[in-house]
């Protein structure tokens, strides 16, 4: 399988996805340029995590009319795996291929430690290799990670089973503990925690590396 | 030319923790007859319009396409001869 981990200028967690792609999971993905327009031979695109242009304005503001993006939502349309960490959850809803916003930390601190979520929704193309309810731990490194939508946004989540991660102990005011959702066809993830930080036993963990594994087990079943 | 003058603050129902931060110091600066504070962005735009209509119409849109998120943000602005 071919992913394409997108870099923006700002982006700081390109390399780490890189590395869980090539090294942890044994699969193929390169480094492609948030100028790049075309994304047609790859399987899935992995939005990293950082400071796209800066944060300037908002959180993922900039970053959704870069020209990667056009392709980014083709990908998206044709029902492939995209998938957002960190500051990619950020552009994902600033794009509208998630709905809500990340808004500052209730703490108003940022906050980097490992996180106990609890795997909701675990039919989902990036979840089925974990059980329902399983709680697994993965790493959380952001200031603006407290999800936020109206109440009606809230219940359709529900209603369509797209919340797959929720916190244990909510750390930064999340409506309803909201760690991860999917959009309405499942194929698009946004999270706020890092699973590309989870992925070898000497980084602390291994649960992050089952996220990609079950994308695997998707695209090959 | 016309300059808009636009403020982006929270939205009333959403929680404005840097407002709060900042009232907070202020409080331990005892400045104690502060009572709230919402912080929100402002934007000086200057622009070529035929009319101050059209004017306004492209703040209007400008706002809605990039200035504020409306999640969360509400916005208003002020467009005068400039």
């Amino acid at each position: 399988m071919k992913f394409a981990v997108i870099s923006f200028p700002g982006s700081n967690c390109d390399w780490d996805m890189y590395y869980a792609i090539n090294d942890a999971l044994g699969e193929e993905a390169d480094m492609v340029s948030s100028e790049s327009t075309d994304l047609d031979q790859y399987d899935g695109v992995l939005i990293p995590g950082g400071f796209s242009y800066g944060d300037y304005l908002r959180s993922g503001a900039i970053a959704r009319f870069a020209p990667v993006m056009k392709a980014v939502k083709k990908l998206a349309d044709a029902g492939k795996p995209v998938l957002g960490v960190c500051n990619g959850f950020q552009i994902l809803v600033e794009a509208g291929l998630l709905p809500g916003s990340l808004q500052n930390n209730t703490s108003m601190e940022f906050i980097s430690d490992w996180a106990p979520l609890k795997v909701v929704n675990n039919r989902t193309m990036f979840t089925n290799g974990y059980s329902k309810d399983q709680v697994i731990k993965v790493p959380i490194a952001h200031g603006e990670g407290n999800y936020y939508c109206d109440d009606a946004t809230l219940q359709e989540l529900k209603d369509n089973d797209q919340i797959v991660f929720t916190y244990e102990e909510n750390p930064n005011g999340s409506c309803d503990n909201i760690a991860g959702i999917t959009n309405r066809a499942g194929n698009v993830l946004g999270m706020m925690p890092h699973p590309e930080r989870a992925v070898e036993s000497i980084l602390g963990g291994t649960d992050g590396l089952t996220l990609f594994k079950s994308i695997l087990n998707q695209v090959r079943s | 030319m016309y300059l808009a003058k636009i403020y982006v603050t929270h939205k009333p129902s959403i929680l404005d923790p840097q407002g709060e931060a900042v009232k907070n110091a202020l409080h331990r600066l005892n400045y104690t007859s502060i009572d709230s504070i919402s912080q929100g962005k402002f934007f000086e735009v200057k622009l070529n319009a035929d009319s101050k209509d059209a004017a306004v119409k492209t703040v209007e849109s400008i706002c809605k396409d990039l200035l504020v998120n409306q999640n969360m943000e509400t916005y208003r602005y002020e467009v005068e001869e400039g």
